[in-house]
């Protein structure tokens, strides 16, 4: 089962076929961000003089350094009041078995199921009631809790398969709830703490349709917004434009290549949740 | 299976052992105050004022509406475009979700092999379902233009470009493509980590026992791969029943209305038209839809698990 036999050569082949037809508009986006835009030759024949004039070009007409610097914050931000909200909430839902734990439990999960489109609407009429219409301290507190749901969900599957004893333990030694949680579970939910790390900063910092309504107008944006503005303004200068993919995609392919491991681990890691 | 376990062992009976002590009291409720409150500011009411506004005649901004009964929903009934999207949305969430996971299935069976590339081939198939998608999306749009590199491609074979995205027969199936494209990889990595649970041994022992590979697959890797499998159609037909960013940068609902979803009228009724209470009547549709489709797939899957394990 284990030998390097012909029909695994085959299989090698036919898989790599494959990556390659995956890999194309990869190699398509590449070329055409360093081809200039007086190059009129197929897209798909290899760029002959490349320049990275459009990559200084996207950037300073772009503003994406201001948009990098945003979806950094409110990615961070929320990221980080989610976990930390959602871990302290799992504890006693999943300890406790009295009604009212249930009950917030299933209200909770309730979240799982409602398209945030139904909310998008009144919450949006809200946020510019409160002024914070343009304001990314809107975003950060919508995904701090647009995501409870999911990380609660998370939590509390991990905590449920967890002995109590050492909190117990912890208990019995005179530690109060707070430094029990803080000192003794908050550590050993290290692993579902990275999953629900990759699977919220995923979902956050590519978010499109949020940023949409609540940043319209304003000069705050996110990456996906400023990306979005972009091809909206030179429509069809398409080397600026790949030039200007290309940029917001390096970051998140750079932490992608770095953790590759934790993060593929991270998706998979809600199988066993 | 965990959970049971865990279940039992916190039911122990305490006094049977030992002097009797009552076990620590459980966590206190208020830790679960801080994630009620922002799940309710930002979920739980504006939600309920959703359902609300769906049977007002409410513009966004005029404080003053009247609630006008099932109106916004009998005029989506009169609407071609409203039951056109519902069309729509239903057809491109489960195209993707038996497309998607059908090439992830193939390409995790592939990957779960002797083969050499098996840990650059998970990288890279997977890295596109980390972008953000709408960049994706625009990078397709390019590709699938009259002038795009796709069209260049099929030049190479002497096969005729077509006009991707602007034919209103082509346009849903592109969007479907580039969705598929990006998230087969998602798939493959959850089916991977079922494949990677089932012990080698049963697998060989088949095989000894004389077994092909289409018999071992059905036998024994369908069965113990079923709460993979659930994981992946329940994420892919409800990531499909809202999709929204692909549709916005690929085709913005076009030729016409040929592609338009459910979210994407949303946006379009809301925040071009000012028709915030059809809007939101929509969204009650799709939360409606949602809803069916998970309670649905839960109860069939639950059994099938149940009957598998």
């Amino acid at each position: 089962m284990n030998r390097y036999t012909t029909r695994t050569f085959l299989l090698e082949t036919a898989m790599v076929a494959v990556a390659i037809v995956f890999a194309f508009p990869v190699y398509v986006l590449v070329n055409l961000a360093i081809r200039s835009p007086s190059d009129t030759s197929s897209p798909i024949a290899l760029t002959r003089s490349p320049t990275l004039a459009n990559f200084s070009q996207a950037w300073q007409e772009g503003g994406l350094g201001g948009a990098l610097i945003n979806s950094l914050i409110v990615t961070a931000v929320s990221v980080l009041i989610v976990l930390i909200v959602s871990s302290l909430a799992a504890y006693p839902l999943a300890r406790s078995t009295a009604h009212w734990s249930r009950g917030t439990f299933l209200l909770i999960m309730l979240g799982l199921i409602l398209p945030f489109q139904l909310a998008a609407l009144p919450l949006y009429q809200t946020i510019r009631d409160l002024g914070l219409l343009g304001s990314i301290w809107s975003l950060v507190l919508f995904y701090a809790g647009l995501q409870v749901p999911f990380t609660t969900f998370l939590y509390v599957g991990f905590l449920r398969a967890l002995p109590r004893d050492f909190e117990e333990a912890a208990t019995i030694d005179g530690c109060g709830p707070l430094t029990a949680f803080r000192y003794v579970v908050l550590p050993m939910l290290k692993p579902i703490t990275v999953t629900a790390l990759v699977l919220n900063t995923v979902s956050v910092w590519n978010d499109f349709f949020t940023p949409l309504l609540y940043l319209s107008g304003s000069d705050q944006q996110t990456m996906p917004v400023a990306v979005a503005g972009f091809v909206g303004q030179f429509v069809s200068d398409w080397n600026l434009i790949f030039a200007a993919l290309l940029i917001s995609i390096v970051p998140v392919l750079a932490v992608y290549l770095s953790l590759q491991r934790s993060i593929i681990n991270g998706f998979a890691g809600g199988l066993k949740g | 299976m965990t959970l049971d376990l865990q279940k039992r062992s916190s039911e122990r009976p305490v006094a049977a052992a030992r002097p009797r002590r009552r076990g620590p009291a459980a966590p206190p409720w208020w830790f679960t105050v801080p994630a009620l409150l922002l799940f309710a500011f930002v979920v739980l009411v504006p939600s309920a004022r959703g359902v609300y506004y769906a049977f007002t005649d409410w513009d966004g901004l005029d404080p003053a509406f009247a609630v006008i009964g099932l109106d916004n929903f009998t005029a989506m009934a009169d609407d071609p475009d409203a039951l056109g999207a519902i069309w729509h949305t239903l057809l491109i969430a489960v195209a993707i979700t038996v497309i998607q996971n059908g090439i992830g299935l193939l390409l995790a069976l592939g990957v779960n092999t002797t083969i050499k590339s098996r840990n650059v081939l998970r990288v890279l198939l997977f890295a596109p379902a980390v972008v953000t998608p709408i960049v994706t999306a625009y990078l397709w749009r390019n590709l699938l233009g009259p002038d795009g590199a796709v069209n260049s491609l099929l030049g190479v074979f002497g096969i005729e470009g077509k006009n991707w995205l602007g034919d209103p027969g082509l346009a849903l199936w592109m969007i479907v493509l580039v969705v598929v494209w990006q998230f087969a990889g998602y798939s493959m990595v959850i089916f991977l980590a079922g494949l990677q649970s089932i012990p080698r041994e049963i697998y060989e022992a088949a095989a000894i026992d004389g077994s092909g590979p289409v018999r071992r697959f059905f036998s024994i890797v369908r069965p113990l791969l079923a709460p993979a499998i659930t994981i992946n159609l329940m994420l892919s037909i409800i990531g499909g029943i809202k999709l929204f960013d692909q549709v916005y940068a690929l085709t913005g609902g076009g030729p016409g209305h040929a592609t338009d979803t459910i979210s994407t009228l949303i946006y379009k009724d809301a925040f071009t038209l000012g028709e915030f209470g059809y809007s939101i009547a929509l969204a009650v549709v799709l939360t409606a839809i949602v809803a069916v489709v998970s309670a649905g797939q839960y109860a069939v899957l639950n059994r099938n698990e149940k009957a598998a394990s």
